[in-house]
């Protein structure tokens, strides 16, 4: 069904820390590698070792430069971007077939890969760039937030989180209930001051990005050097006089 | 958006397909037996080529069927139900008129406000995309049925009221240029809101996320062409509305003539649609700096 539920028990989802990402692109290639060998059609990838390989992937890593507005010094900050499987989503209620869905239980946003026909409305209707349809298998692809693995008692418990949690060897990618105000996500998000990506939009999205902190401004502190000499003394008097006689 | 044809030719066919039905259904022309034929065959061959046209751009389509499921939530649900219900309506008062030269004028007016509620389904599988200002406003509903409505009239042979309806059209789509222009900066969404870090600064995009293309930039961060868009922009309305309006105003009625301003009316109509598609920007554009 592609209405959306009133409410959904849990609220999963990520916690993803701008401060912490050092864009090392691991999940990236974690996810490409989980998804395309469990769950539905692989990802495929086109011309993979030719001029101009593309492919199927649920999960990418922009860098953004910012710089502030009083002409501080620039900063990058990497962006892994990737389903943040929104309260309201629009990409559900788009969707003809009915292969769309968000569960009522945990809140993830799904497609029914027996069911879609590939129209590709439902990636218009995210803002975010979240859906790619597969150019091989010809269905709709998106972040499953690794249901395969959160459920899955035959791997390790600390093998059930998502598996760009799971790999991030900065520490900057949380996974959680975020609509349970005492998890550890939620307390993150609080504490950071979390921040969802284009509210104009009206999404309302479950996952949340933690802002970078703020750097430290040479010319906010003033924090500069004092000269230890303003004159030169000794040797470098002496080479001063003598070069100035000439 | 990319302009894909299939999404053109569904959008503009099953438009004037639908439209000249809706005339049909309100006994304009008012005609029985074999010329009946002629006007129905022609509304049913484009509103159906068009339904078909849509289905080339599906990734999967044996599940197309499932289409008609969801109509409770999704517009493009609503619009596949409708067309085929609209269809079925009007097929008797269709075979009435042709083969038992009767006119049962309820059945074709319900067909009639059918085919406009379909057209008005079509307009809104785009209207609603928060995520293409420039759709998402009430001006592509009215375009969309004044295309229908104009482009009807002038399959419907209806002369000078045809003429007037493509005038009004021309002034619309003025119109809705001049307002869509402006839409992706009045809806707000900016690299700085896409990323959240504008309470840090000016934003913009050091490295993209990947080296190649991917769906995503093919299907939604579509920018060539657009340089010809002035130059496309005179073309369709010259085409879609000045042109036919005149060669209905001053020509001489014939078949010959109706002829002409459809084929005329018909390149103005595909100009306007591959506009539309290729114009449209897409937020998703922010986060690859475009
Ligand atoms: S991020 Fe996009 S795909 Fe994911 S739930 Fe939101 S709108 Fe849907
Ligand atoms: S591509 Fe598939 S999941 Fe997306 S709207 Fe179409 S049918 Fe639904």
């Amino acid at each position: 069904m592609t209405t959306l539920p009133a409410k959904t028990e849990k609220k999963l989802g990520l916690v993803i820390d701008l401060d912490t990402c050092v864009g090392c692109h691991a999940c990236v290639i974690n996810c490409k590698e989980w998804n395309t060998s469990n769950y539905g059609a692989p990802l495929s990838d086109v011309d993979a070792y030719g001029p101009e390989p593309e492919g199927t992937f649920l999960n990418r890593v922009h860098a953004f430069e910012v710089t502030p507005e009083d002409g501080g010094c620039a900063q990058t900050v990497h962006f892994p971007k990737s389903c943040l499987h929104c309260e309201d989503a629009p990409c559900v209620t788009v969707c003809p077939t009915g292969a769309s869905y968000k569960r009522t239980e945990d809140g993830i946003v799904l497609v029914n890969e027996n069911d879609c026909m590939g129209c590709g409305l439902c990636a218009w209707a995210c803002p975010y760039g979240a859906r790619e349809l597969d150019q091989l298998a010809g269905v709709m692809k998106k972040c499953t937030l690794c249901i395969d693995r959160i459920y899955n008692e035959n791997l390790p418990e600390e093998d059930r989180v998502p598996a760009c949690v799971r790999t991030c060897p900065a520490g900057a990618r949380h996974f959680g209930d975020l609509g349970d105000p005492d998890s550890e996500v939620s307390k993150l998000v609080a504490e950071r001051g979390g921040i969802d990506l284009m509210p104009e939009q009206g999404t309302r999205p479950v996952n949340k990005y933690l802002p970078p902190r703020p750097r430290d401004s040479a010319a906010a502190s003033g924090a500069r050097l004092e000269p230890v000499a303003e004159e030169p003394k000794g040797f470098l008097a002496w080479l001063d006089k003598a070069l100035e006689a000439i | 958006m990319h302009p894909a044809p299939s999404v053109i030719f569904f959008t503009a066919f099953s438009g004037l397909g639908f439209g000249l039905l809706a005339w049909l259904g309100i006994g304009l022309p008012d005609v029985t037996g074999r010329p009946a034929f002629g006007y129905y065959f022609i509304g049913y061959a484009l509103a159906v080529g068009g339904l078909l046209a849509s289905t080339f751009h599906l990734g999967n389509p044996k599940n197309a069927v499932k289409a008609f499921s969801q109509w409770r939530s999704s517009w493009l649900s609503r619009e596949a139900v409708l067309s085929v219900i609209t269809l079925l309506v009007i097929a008797p008062y269709a075979i009435g008129r042709i083969f038992l030269g009767t006119d049962w004028a309820l059945l074709g007016l319900a067909g009639a406000a059918l085919a406009l509620i379909t057209v008005f389904s079509t307009s809104m599988i785009y209207t609603q995309l928060k995520t293409v200002p420039r759709w998402n406003t009430p001006a592509t509903p009215v375009l969309f049925q004044l295309y229908a409505i104009g482009g009807g009239a002038l399959l419907a042979g209806q002369g000078a009221v045809a003429a007037l309806l493509l005038l009004v059209l021309g002034a619309a789509q003025l119109l809705a240029w001049q307002k869509g222009d402006r839409r992706f900066a009045e809806a707000g969404s900016t690299a700085e809101s896409a990323t959240g870090l504008g309470r840090i600064g000016k934003v913009r995009l050091l490295e993209p996320p990947h080296s190649g293309r991917n769906y995503l930039m093919k299907e939604m961060v579509h920018v060539i062409g657009r340089k010809h868009a002035q130059k496309l922009r005179i073309i369709s309305l010259l085409f879609a509305s000045l042109l036919p309006a005149g060669i209905l105003l001053f020509l001489p009625a014939s078949y010959a003539t109706v002829l002409l301003a459809v084929v005329v009316h018909v390149i103005g109509l595909l100009t306007a649609r591959w506009l539309f598609f290729a114009e449209a920007e897409h937020v998703v554009r922010l986060y690859y700096g475009k």
